[in-house]
């Protein structure tokens, strides 16, 4: 135990050591997510070979995965600090949850528009009712929800709280909205498509596909921490080493 | 206990009693909501039948979180709430009790009117009793997880639009079985596993959704 106990994990959590932290890592993450980004992109719109069934098109995919990935990775992480911060009341948690939000909306605002994009040329429509379409357009309520009932609350207390409890709530219903959206889907088949595809990929095409992923990652973390560093100077400002770094 | 909660019972159900312009306006509501849809979409007989599953359960739907509104609102404003957070019955149970009066004054008169709009939506006899029942077991589902959403927008300014973008993405499952439930019907399919999936909802949102509206209420009023 006392060997666990030497890894500051708590360290971090307070405000004043996490700062200095964050002023670090922010530049690292979003140059890497710049390079990443640019190699990526590189690979999957000039390197890739043309798809044969789907002509170019095919090259929205290296945005529209990621992006699809993060909206959700990242609504299960806001969960999860929403867990810490209500749990053993950490109050970065609660901050790392509340700056999670608008990159997590982002990413799924950008998944269903390029879906949509996507959905034109391959199957002839922006929007089809399909359960993937659908269950990610119910994903981007739940984190509007969230952030809407965090800013409706005048008491940050409360609101941290009530909102932390609310994307706890989302997360225990996101499967059963999943399946309930399988379900109907598979009820009513209204369209013949499947969101699947099951073509193998070439190496170009896998490769730029885990760059943009793990640029989407990069850029995520840093704008998160300097997202999270912005609340804190705002939370803070009564605190000594808080007011100095916003006189600077 | 049991005589406290029923007195508990007697009380929510008189006050909710007294304000009956609330149970008309929400009653209202859905009446109205029914029949917009046949003005707005066409009086096509037909396209009437197909959409009717969903245009009542949508209308009982709204209907269940405008009254919402009201669930907490009263009691918070005079103090009574936090005076009954106190008392020696498990908070849990005192909002279960609370619910179910609730159920029974603003949803309850919904599924009773259910048939008539059935019937206005040209739905055959057998196609009404299914929908009268998904509401049945449905609605208390409605109010149950609404109920958590209530709790942590009470007191609120302009809590109304906010408790709706809460609450629909939650309500998306129930709605797809109750109107499935419907639709199958019509189609000739069996309806036994829609029936089963509302009936575990309902048992696990009785289960689960006092001590959930029990947390929200205690961070609400913290």
């Amino acid at each position: 135990m006392s060997g666990i106990r030497r890894i500051p994990w708590m360290k971090y959590a307070s405000a004043s050591n996490f700062y200095p932290l964050a002023n670090l890592l922010v530049p690292i993450f979003m140059s890497l997510a710049l390079v990443l980004a640019a190699i990526g992109l590189h690979l999957g719109f000039f390197v890739a070979p043309i798809d044969y069934q789907q002509g170019n098109s095919y090259r929205i995919m290296f945005i529209h995965v990621p992006a699809a990935w993060m909206s959700m990775f990242i609504y299960l992480l806001l969960a999860m600090y929403a867990v810490i911060s209500l749990v053993w009341r950490v109050k970065m948690a609660d901050i790392m949850a509340y700056s999670l939000a608008p990159t997590g909306a982002m990413f799924t605002f950008i998944a269903l528009l390029t879906g949509a994009l996507w959905g034109r040329p391959t199957w002839g429509t922006y929007w089809i009712w399909d359960a993937r379409l659908t269950s990610e357009l119910l994903l981007l309520f739940l984190y509007l929800g969230y952030m809407g009932l965090y800013s409706a609350i005048p008491d940050r207390q409360r609101a941290s709280r009530a909102a932390s409890f609310l994307a706890i709530v989302g997360a225990v219903n996101v499967p059963i909205i999943y399946f309930s959206v399988i379900w109907w889907n598979t009820l009513h088949q209204g369209s013949s498509f499947s969101v699947s595809s099951g073509a193998s990929m070439t190496d170009a095409m896998l490769y730029s596909l885990l760059l943009m992923v793990f640029a989407c990652w990069a850029y995520t973390i840093a704008v998160v921490l300097r997202r999270a560093q912005a609340i804190i100077l705002e939370r803070k400002k009564v605190a000594l080493w808080a007011s100095q770094i916003s006189k600077k | 206990m049991h005589k406290m909660l029923w007195a508990l019972f007697n009380r929510d159900m008189t006050l909710f009693m007294q304000r009956k312009q609330d149970v008309v306006t929400v009653l209202g509501f859905f009446l109205i909501a029914v029949a917009l849809f046949p003005l707005g979409i066409s009086s096509d007989p037909d396209l009437l039948r197909t959409i009717a599953p969903g245009a009542i359960w949508i209308a009982a739907l709204f209907s269940t979180v405008l009254a919402l509104d009201r669930l907490f609102s009263e009691d918070l404003d005079d103090g009574t709430l936090e005076q009954q957070m106190l008392m020696p019955v498990p908070i849990s149970l005192m909002l279960l009790v609370r619910l179910v009066a609730h159920w029974v004054i603003t949803s309850l008169p919904i599924v009773l009117l259910a048939p008539l709009m059935g019937l206005q939506f040209g739905l055959a006899f057998n196609e009404i009793a299914i929908l009268t029942l998904s509401l049945l077991i449905g609605t208390p589902i409605l109010v149950l997880l609404g109920a958590i959403g209530a709790a942590l927008t009470v007191g609120l300014k302009s809590s109304g639009g906010l408790v709706t973008l809460l609450l629909l993405p939650l309500y998306v499952p129930v709605l797809i079985l109750g109107t499935s439930a419907v639709s199958s019907t019509m189609n000739g399919v069996d309806v036994t596993a829609h029936f089963s999936l509302l009936g575990a909802a309902l048992i696990v949102s009785l289960v689960l959704s006092p001590f959930a509206v029990a947390t929200a209420l205690k961070i609400t009023l913290d």
